[in-house]
């Protein structure tokens, strides 16, 4: 059993390292990347890695690595933002519902209940749309639609939490029942919240790297993995490097947040078992 | 059950006009129209096509009499595909979506049971670890990498199968395994966290006191209990068959909803997408459906009549 643990908190250490690695380069682009991002003609056109180019070039002589570097930013931000966006308006919503239940429970539940049956990326594709396929319109886009499991889950622990000792105990020498909520049930809850937050951001990541592969998500010049990646699938059968670097940092990426989830759950979410990791 | 039944044909009908008037009006919303091509026409003939196609209307007007005419069985003619009826092209569409979600699918449970139950039976073994190193790679890589990287091998270097379309047998058998391998790995994590549970209760102990082999204690006892959370995953899980077809069909150049459903975005073919929408519900919706029969029917403590 001591062994097991071992092993697990050495994937906690080896996923957080590899997150922050990941964190720090994308941080860091601009020093680290060796071109622009945009500068074109840099080297040969669509050259297989070699010297210099790394992960080779694009057809208009574009260095992949600095583009996947620059990449890295946007892919995580989306992932990140929309995650602790859906964080915090899922919490908010699902502490409310579970805390006071009755009618206040039934009108909010009703509502994230009609988001959570509406197809997912149906919604995200209308969301890009009317709000256009910058960064905000996909960050409104993904977050709308994840919020409601963070809210689900939040409510159910809530309702849980209701019953014991500690809130009837806070609610016995008048504490408001908003300070209750946030000061303590909260709190209480936050091992949860961060496991489902680690499986949401890497979720995030790939809903939108979905959208940006089939020509709905960020447009060039932002280019996210999802857009390096449909960029390199026009040209696949002949020059594979400049789909597969993409989809291998995204991979990467993914495996590292899994992990992390995982060893993060084992350690402060030990009672529940059930993997979240199910995707949009 | 019949009224389990009328109960949950009136919950779909709401949930159905809910997502169509979300989706009629955000469309419209959206900046650009179905006759924005790259040529400008003078403004007559602008006036013109949208009175034929009633765009001058107000929105209302246009949402009820759309809504009277879905009601009389017409979704009306596609902008685009000038002239054929969206039904028309639906029909066609579902054909292989359908074909490729139901063989994903089957696929999945079967091999992700499979694989699930292998790696609980035998923990700890490399049967164990290899299915879970095979678990975990089918959750994170992406579908249009596993995609392209099958097809690379496959069609490019073997040769031995077609990189796309959607035709004979042997042109579906990538695009199958591209779309069922995040389901199978979920389902088989899953599986066997559940097996692996069960194993430590009381009622398995009892069955080995009885003096049981492992093998009649796993398939006839503990099996069953375990395939209950599996059960629940599947209706995410033919949310997301529905999701990750969009990327199968656009790597693989298959005819489906999902290549329909996007250049009908794109294009604002204002009947296409909301005769696509409608049938998108409608899948969902006889999907979680047929879940919730199968969850009684495995454990019978769920009585459907007592859920709400």
């Amino acid at each position: 059993m001591n062994s097991r643990k071992l092993l697990k908190n050495k994937l906690f250490v080896i996923s957080s390292a590899v997150l922050l690695i990941l964190c720090i380069l994308a941080l860091l682009a601009p020093l680290i990347a060796p071109y622009e991002y945009d500068a074109v003609s840099v080297g040969p056109n669509l050259s297989p890695p070699i010297k210099g180019f790394i992960m080779g070039t694009d057809v208009l002589g574009r260095d992949l690595f600095s583009r996947i570097l620059y990449g890295a930013r946007l892919s995580l931000a989306v992932g990140f933002c929309t995650a602790i966006f859906a964080l915090v308006l899922g919490t908010a919503t699902g502490a409310i519902a579970g805390y006071f239940g009755g009618k206040w429970d039934k009108i909010l539940m009703s509502i994230v209940d009609i988001f959570y049956i509406l197809p997912m990326l149906l919604l995200a594709i209308l969301f890009t749309l009317i709000f256009g396929r910058g960064f905000f319109g996909i960050f409104l886009a993904i977050g709308a639609t994840t919020w409601v499991t963070q809210a689900r889950l939040v409510r159910a622990l809530v309702m849980q939490a209701r019953g014991l000792p500690y809130v009837e105990a806070g609610r016995a020498i008048g504490l408001t029942h908003m300070s209750i909520i946030f000061k303590h049930i909260l709190p209480n809850l936050i091992g949860p919240m961060v496991v489902s937050l680690t499986f949401q951001i890497p979720n995030n990541i790939l809903t939108e790297s979905f959208l940006s592969f089939v020509g709905l998500g960020l447009q060039p010049p932002y280019s996210s993995w999802g857009t390096l990646a449909n960029e390199g699938f026009r040209g696949v059968l002949s020059y594979p490097h400049l789909m597969i670097f993409p989809g291998l940092a995204l991979f990467i990426t993914m495996l590292a947040f899994n992990f992390l989830g995982d060893s993060l759950r084992d350690i402060l979410d030990p009672k529940s078992s059930v993997g979240s990791s199910i995707g949009s | 059950m019949i009224q389990f039944f009328l109960k949950r044909l009136t919950q779909a009908i709401v949930t159905l006009s809910i997502l169509a008037t979300i989706t009629f009006f955000l469309l419209r919303l959206a900046p650009g129209g179905p006759f924005d091509g790259d040529k400008i026409w003078p403004a007559e003939i602008q006036a013109n096509i949208n009175a034929k196609y009633g765009l001058d209307k107000p929105l209302q007007t246009q949402f009820f009499t759309w809504v009277s005419d879905v009601l009389h069985g017409d979704l009306r003619e596609s902008f685009h595909y000038i002239g054929t009826p969206v039904t028309e092209i639906i029909g066609d569409a579902v054909v292989p979506s359908l074909q490729l979600g139901f063989l994903a699918l089957l696929l999945s449970v079967v091999f992700g049971l499979l694989f699930g139950i292998l790696a609980a039976w035998k923990r700890g073994s490399i049967w164990d670890f290899s299915a879970m190193f095979m678990a975990i790679t089918g959750i994170t890589l992406p579908s249009y990498l596993v995609g392209t990287l099958l097809v690379l091998f496959f069609s490019n270097y073997l040769g031995i199968l077609p990189p796309a379309l959607w035709e004979d047998k042997s042109s579906m058998i990538l695009p199958v395994l591209t779309l069922s391998l995040r389901p199978l790995a979920i389902i088989a994590r899953m599986t066997r966290t559940t097996l692996l549970e069960i194993m430590h209760s009381d009622y398995i102990r009892t069955a080995y006191s009885k003096g049981l082999d492992d093998s009649t204690v796993l398939f006839k006892h503990a099996l069953r209990n375990a395939l209950i959370p599996v059960v629940t995953l599947l209706g995410p899980i033919a949310a997301s068959l529905i999701t990750g077809s969009y990327v199968v069909e656009t790597v693989f150049q298959i005819p489906g909803l999902g290549q329909y459903f996007i250049t009908s975005v794109i294009n604002r073919d204002y009947p296409l997408v909301m005769g696509m929408t409608l049938m998108f519900g409608i899948i969902l919706i006889i999907c979680n459906f047929v879940v919730d029969l199968a969850y009684s029917w495995i454990d019978p403590r769920i009585r459907l009549e007592a859920k709400d």
